[in-house]
């Protein structure tokens, strides 16, 4: 009993923590909307909605029923019931969190609701993971969303506005993807195993004076290079000890920037690197510029494709860095700059 | 003391480093092509602008006089604006050809036609009522105020005889 109380220490050097019995991946699920489903990675989700509106009335409800749709999704996927979660963290680019309040309402499900701009996917993991490995909990959900047109209201214009979008600016990606952490007590819990949850890399904001809404990739490269420089003195580890690094949304421009800025402090990631805005859409083709963005982009890429390669055995080990833009369109007006944050989680193949 | 010298030695630094990087990103950001971009916004602005003088021509054509053809032109292409960005083809238009559709008054009535669109859903008060003008508002203030001031310099003008 006293060893509970005083807990094992699993702090990792000045920002990281390192699971003494790490929390896996048990499940995952992804649901996105159709522009997505034209995409590269149209195969790794599970569910592709045509309809934007979701069936709904309103954007916000379109990101809720998304939401909705997920867990849905999830529970069928994993086959547990809504009550075997004791709690869910949960978090979108909405105001005061609309889409997540009225997306899990029916659930019942205790939630933390969090906001990490784009890199709220990295946030819910790491408390998700903290929470489990604590004893607080033997299952819990971590869930993301995003939508394209809900964010494109908050942030940027009415939709039909007609304008014209610079190359540096990034698609919002209309998904949500959650997964189960758990500590797999039993044996078919064993056997659902995706992905084991080694560490975690917690980042701060990161402020370069980046003003630019537009050009989401460079202010959030800086908080990206931050916190993965980090990972590797914390944990002492070689950038080449991950198969991959995998930033949430930096796009093209912040992909540039985040190995030129790792590349100055002696740190070579070029060939590991990999960015899941720039996967989930086909730039040319799809007119998206930079890439894509939004709290679904990295989390549907994570709960697809990702989570595929790592149960395949075909990565070992990757750094999952979801990034953010802090901003909201008042604190833009009033001239203020744009600040980053990333989260790291480390993902292993179950067996490593 | 100390303190505050180290604190603004600090400040400066940072300005230091966001400017260089300001700078930096600027050079790695890929941008649009200028001449590009004007050249389109010529032939759109100039297709809508012809379209424009046809209908008023076509109108003078069947008897109608100048000043009411005027004002009726004008109403057939907000109202063709408005069907094209409720038909989602405006914006398309306009992601091509940038201020060449954004500049004519099918452009303004695009920018009040989309917010009325995106805001219904909050309610014809609070959402339609509140937030139509919520691009264009500045236009119309704006637009309102300058031609206060060239209305005063104008009035002026005459009063002291300088034309």
């Amino acid at each position: 009993m006293s060893e509970i109380i005083k807990g094992v220490r699993q702090m990792k050097g000045a920002q990281s923590i390192e699971f003494a019995a790490p929390p896996y991946i048990l499940e995952s699920a992804c649901v996105c909307g159709n522009k997505e489903g034209e995409g590269p990675l149209k195969d790794t989700f599970d569910y592709i909605e045509e309809d934007s509106l979701f069936g709904c009335d309103t954007w916000e409800e379109a990101e809720s029923a998304l939401q909705e749709k997920t867990i849905d999704v999830l529970l069928e996927k994993s086959g547990y019931k809504k009550t075997d979660f004791r709690y869910i963290f949960a978090g979108d680019l909405m105001g005061q969190l609309i889409a997540t309040t009225f997306g899990i309402l029916k659930f019942e499900i205790p939630l933390f609701g969090l906001y990490g701009a784009c890199s709220t996917m990295g946030e819910a993991i790491s408390l998700a993971s903290m929470t489990v490995a604590g004893g607080y909990a033997n299952n819990v959900i971590a869930m993301a969303s995003s939508h394209y047109a809900s964010a494109e209201k908050t942030f940027r214009f009415p939709l039909e506005y007609s304008t014209q979008r610079p190359y540096s600016a990034t698609w919002t990606v209309t998904g949500c993807g959650a997964v189960v952490i758990g500590n797999a007590t039993n044996k078919s819990e064993k056997n659902m195993i995706k992905g084991k949850i080694t560490g975690i890399t917690t980042g701060k904001i990161v402020d370069y004076g980046c003003k630019d809404s537009q050009n989401m990739g460079a202010c959030m490269a800086p908080a990206a290079a931050d916190v993965i420089e980090q990972n590797l003195i914390d944990f002492g580890y070689e950038p080449g000890e991950y198969d991959k690094i995998i930033t949430g949304d930096l796009g093209y421009v912040g992909q540039t920037i985040l190995i030129d800025l790792l590349q100055r402090k002696g740190i070579e990631i070029t060939n590991n690197h990999m960015d899941c805005g720039i996967e989930i859409f086909d730039s040319e083709k799809q007119d998206t510029h930079a890439g894509g963005s939004g709290c679904g982009c990295s989390a549907t890429v994570l709960c697809g494709h990702i989570l595929n390669n790592i149960k395949k055995g075909i990565w070992k080990k990757v750094l999952f860095v979801p990034t953010g833009a802090l901003l909201s369109p008042t604190s833009f007006n009033e001239g203020q700059n744009v600040p980053g944050i990333a989260h790291a989680v480390m993902i292993e193949h179950p067996n490593k | 003391m100390e303190n505050m010298m180290q604190e603004s030695k600090k400040e400066e630094a940072k300005k230091e480093r966001a400017k260089e990087y300001n700078d930096y990103v600027k050079q790695v950001t890929k941008t649009m092509s200028l001449p590009k971009n004007m050249f389109w916004a010529f032939i759109v602005g100039g297709i809508i602008c012809t379209l424009g003088q046809g209908i008023g021509d076509v109108i003078k054509h069947y008897g109608v006089e100048e000043k009411a053809a005027d004002s009726m032109t004008l109403l057939i292409l907000i109202a063709l604006s408005a069907l094209l960005t409720g038909l989602n083809i405006y914006p398309k238009i306009g992601n091509f050809a940038g201020a060449g559709a954004l500049v004519p008054i099918t452009g303004f009535a695009n920018s009040v036609a989309a917010s009325a669109i995106e805001f219904k859903a909050e309610g014809f008060v609070m959402g339609l009522g509140c937030k139509i003008f919520t691009i264009a508002g500045p236009v119309i203030l704006y637009g309102i105020f300058s031609s206060w001031i060239l209305g005063v310099i104008y009035w002026a003008g005459q009063m002291f005889h300088w034309w």
